[in-house]
């Protein structure tokens, strides 16, 4: 076992771990932990764009921005958040042009925009140029503008460096951070990191899910840790069904394209949303148009041998239009479904998209320990993390904008709390924990197979808490997350060795997936009413009165019976009285 | 009642057997490389990357690459598969030729560490050497910097890089000469050198000059074939060779 020492620790290095590193490395000792390469990141699949209210190309203001977050997240947002997060997301797209990030560009030469589903000038009236693009790779742009600026600044990576759990000490009665531990994949040691202040950006989850738009990484590390080690998750039975998936695959098709003009179509040709949305239509926030999708399938009008798709023509948009701003996601049509978005329709389906709960925080990316509490010298930003600027349902773009804007904002606070704190010491036997959860794992003589149980729950999840829940149908997967809880206690890994043990890890992450997806399981149990990216069969209209708070989910110690916990917390409110959502 | 069902989709192909042959090494039992040959069943849409994890999690758990994203967007998963540098999620096994095993190799010119898992360490420290990073001087402006569409066109090709190693893992110079940079690393510099709002071009340019820089580059198009983002990096190298010309003479 070894043991590092720096001020800040970073966990992840995705977009809002870097964007973390940039501050933070530039003024106290920091180091970034990844479990992959940080060009490998997650943030690097993100397409359509980043909105900020520029206003290059036509009126725009940081309000109308605010107030299209808080309604396409449904009320649930605290709107001190995102007031924040629309003000500073003009000097945050700012600041990745100055670092070199390849915008498109106006025909005067400014960084491009255009419409993206929810954003809308004067409140709802129309849709809004608003979303800054490189092509139809804008999160790709962001990984390497910002890796590259960690580059120059050389910022201290641990490429490869699995953190599986978060150290706390107790100081005058208070409990603090005190570091993390990491497993060295390429080796299989054990290394402490003690640091004065940790950022979890680790990203989300969706793994969780069998038909997702996420990568196979995205496990859930940062909150399942976390989670065990008693802090609570916010939000969680909030996930987002990007519309536009490839049937039966899930890779991600740009909203960027309806932003560009493409249309959603049935199996009758017609162009459905006119009758969901009359104004925004296609344009409409992604809950809407998932639901729509999933309804239009659900009443027979779906495409394909199985009508279990509806479809997205693109047919009308000139070649060349779609060479300029649309190059990647036709590519993918064309290799994995062997489609011509020229000439055809592409097959597309809600795919698992995006947690909008994670740890909750400040605005200033403080992990807080309760509804009220941060937890001194722990950050967390980006996916993981639920601030909470997108409530119900995240308005597209405002995760590239999210991990700028409070990965920022991470790193200042993190270097700050370090430049002042006192280092706390270690726990004793600090790493014992982790020890035992991999040895375990690897010692443990034939058992059922890691990919079997991982299937078992992607095909309950999709079945179950997908795009419509009802009682029934979440106590199902209630049950069968409980079952495969109590067969993950045998699981076995073929692999004993300590040199890149990824199957050692994916058995690890897979106790991760189970543990959020019985928190993602019974937040939505609880929440009797359907708003966001949240619908009920069975309560379909949204509850203000009962509902409009944000859950907190605890892991229950032994003593007071085994699972979650459900605690709630105000919603913040400022500006915006809840009002019925059209578009 | 949701969920898409693994349904034929358009440009389906039934289920088929596919083998795969495999070039494993596990540095904890084996001195040298082997080969291991296992068949599977696969399906139409099926990648070279899901036969891989069907072999991970059906059959040997201990079969080690990289992945992460499984759409050609990451980089993780570039290896050699019929002699070729592509990535595992990017090529449907029904494109290959599947009267014969398919050969899955690591990628050539870095250390192999476990299976088709190599040591990138050398790939992103040659990266780094070119200073991939836009260089400006004097302060930064209050709005952004302008630039016509024309003059962002004029690098866009290069923007694309995801950085997987394909290219310079397929380039004989770089297998042949540990101090080659290798095709992506002059990407990495094309991408600055050629946008209007970088300074940096001479130094960059200096650092390419190098008796290890471009000039190693014996033009033989491997670099282009593999790249799964389709740049064209020799175009790339000699738009470089060139800048380096010019402004030499």
């Amino acid at each position: 076992m070894q043991t590092h020492q720096y001020d800040v620790v970073i966990v992840g290095a995705g977009g809002a771990g870097m964007r973390a590193a940039l501050e933070s490395g530039q003024r106290v000792r920091t180091a970034v932990l990844t479990k992959l390469y940080p060009t490998r990141s997650h943030t690097g699949a993100a397409q359509g764009g980043m909105c900020a209210a520029l206003a290059n190309v036509e009126e725009d203001n940081w309000e109308w921005h605010t107030f299209d977050t808080v309604k396409g997240g449904d009320f649930l947002v605290d709107q001190d958040a995102a007031e924040v997060m629309a003000k500073e997301a003009i000097d945050a797209v700012l600041d990745l042009e100055k670092m070199g990030l390849p915008f498109n560009r106006t025909p005067d030469g400014l960084i491009d925009q255009r419409r993206f589903g929810g954003h809308t000038r004067k409140h709802g009236e129309a849709a809004v140029r608003r979303s800054c693009f490189a092509a139809d790779r804008t999160g790709h742009m962001i990984l390497q503008t910002l890796y590259q600026q960690c580059l120059k600044r050389d910022v201290e990576f641990f490429n490869e460096f699995y953190v599986l759990d978060l150290l706390f000490t107790e100081v005058d009665g208070v409990k603090r951070t005190a570091g993390v531990v990491a497993y060295e994949l390429a080796t299989g040691e054990i290394h402490v990191f003690r640091a004065k202040a940790v950022i979890f950006a680790t990203g989300g989850a969706g793994k969780v899910y069998k038909t997702t738009s996420n990568a196979h990484t995205l496990t859930g590390d940062g909150m399942a840790i976390a989670y065990r080690r008693g802090l609570p998750l916010e939000d969680m039975e909030f996930f987002q069904f990007h519309p536009t998936g490839l049937a039966g695959l899930g890779i991600l098709l740009s909203e960027a394209a309806r932003g560009e003009g493409a249309i959603l179509r049935n199996s009758e040709g017609e162009r459905f949303m006119e009758r969901y949305a009359p104004t925004l239509k296609d344009l409409a926030p992604r809950d809407v148009v998932a639901r729509a999708m999933a309804n239009e399938v659900r009443e027979g009008r779906g495409s394909g041998p199985n009508k279990d798709y509806v479809l997205l023509d693109l047919t009308h948009l000139e070649p060349a239009h779609i060479d300029a701003k649309l190059p990647d996601i036709t590519e993918f049509a064309r290799t994995y479904l062997g489609v011509e978005p020229y000439t055809e329709p592409v097959p597309v389906f809600p795919t698992a998209h995006y947690a909008m709960g994670g740890m909750p925080t400040t605005i200033d990316a403080e992990v807080l320990a309760d509804n009220t509490h941060v937890l001194p010298g722990l950050y967390a930003a980006g996916e993981v993390a639920c601030v909470s600027v997108h409530g119900a349902n995240r308005l597209g773009t405002n995760s590239l904008l999210d991990i700028n804007v409070f990965g920022r904002r991470a790193g200042l606070a993190a270097a700050a709390f370090a430049e002042k704190a006192p280092l706390v010491e270690l726990p004793d036997a600090p790493a014992d924990a982790t020890v035992a959860l991999l040895e375990e794992m690897r010692d443990r003589a034939d058992g059922e197979r890691v990919a079997v149980l991982r299937r078992e729950l992607q095909e309950t999840m999709d079945a179950n808490a997908q795009v419509f829940r009802s009682e029934a149908t979440l106590k199902q997967a209630l049950s069968d997350v409980h079952a495969l809880q109590a067969r993950y206690a045998n699981v076995s890994v073929q692999d004993k060795g300590r040199r890149f043990n990824t199957d050692l890890l994916e058995a690890v992450e897979l106790g991760f997936l189970l543990d959020l997806a019985e928190v993602i399981v019974v937040g939505a149990l609880e929440r009797k009413e359907s708003r966001g990216g949240h619908f009920r069969e069975d309560y379909q209209n949204r509850d203000d009165v009962n509902y409009m708070r944000h859950t907190m989910a605890y892991r229950s110690s032994a003593d007071d019976g085994a699972g979650v916990r459900l605690d709630f917390k105000p919603v913040v409110v400022t500006r915006y009285q809840p009002m019925e959502r059209k578009f | 009642m949701t969920a898409v069902a693994e349904a034929p989709v358009a440009g389906a192909v039934p289920s088929f057997q596919v083998t795969l042959r495999l070039r494993r090494f596990n540095p904890e039992n084996d001195t040298e490389p082997r080969w291991e040959e296992h068949t599977v069943t696969m399906h139409g849409t099926d990648r070279v990357l899901d036969a891989l994890h069907k072999i991970k999690w059906e059959i040997d758990g201990s079969l080690t690459f990289r992945r992460s994203c499984a759409h050609g967007i990451c980089g993780s998963d570039a290896m050699r598969i019929n002699g070729r540098n592509r990535l595992a999620c990017k090529t449907l096994l029904k494109d290959l030729p599947l009267d014969k095993p398919v050969t899955i190799e690591p990628i050539k010119g870095l250390a192999v560490l476990k299976d088709l898992v190599v040591d990138m360490d050398p790939f992103f420290e040659a990266y780094k050497s070119i200073m991939p990073f836009l260089v400006t001087s004097g302060n930064d402006p209050s709005r952004e910097r302008r630039q016509s569409p024309e003059e962002r066109a004029r690098y866009d090709d290069t923007t694309k890089c995801i950085m997987c190693a394909a290219c310079t893992t397929s380039c004989p110079v770089y297998w042949s000469d540990g101090q080659y940079f290798g095709p992506q690393a002059i990407v990495g510099a094309h991408r600055f050198i050629f946008d209007s709002r970088d300074e940096g071009a001479e130094e960059r340019l200096e650092i390419l000059n190098d008796r290890d820089g471009v000039w190693r580059c014996r033009t033989t198009f491997n670099c282009t074939d593999a790249c799964p983002r389709g740049i064209e990096v020799t175009k790339a190298i000699q738009e470089v060779k060139r800048a380096l010309l010019f402004r030499r003479v």
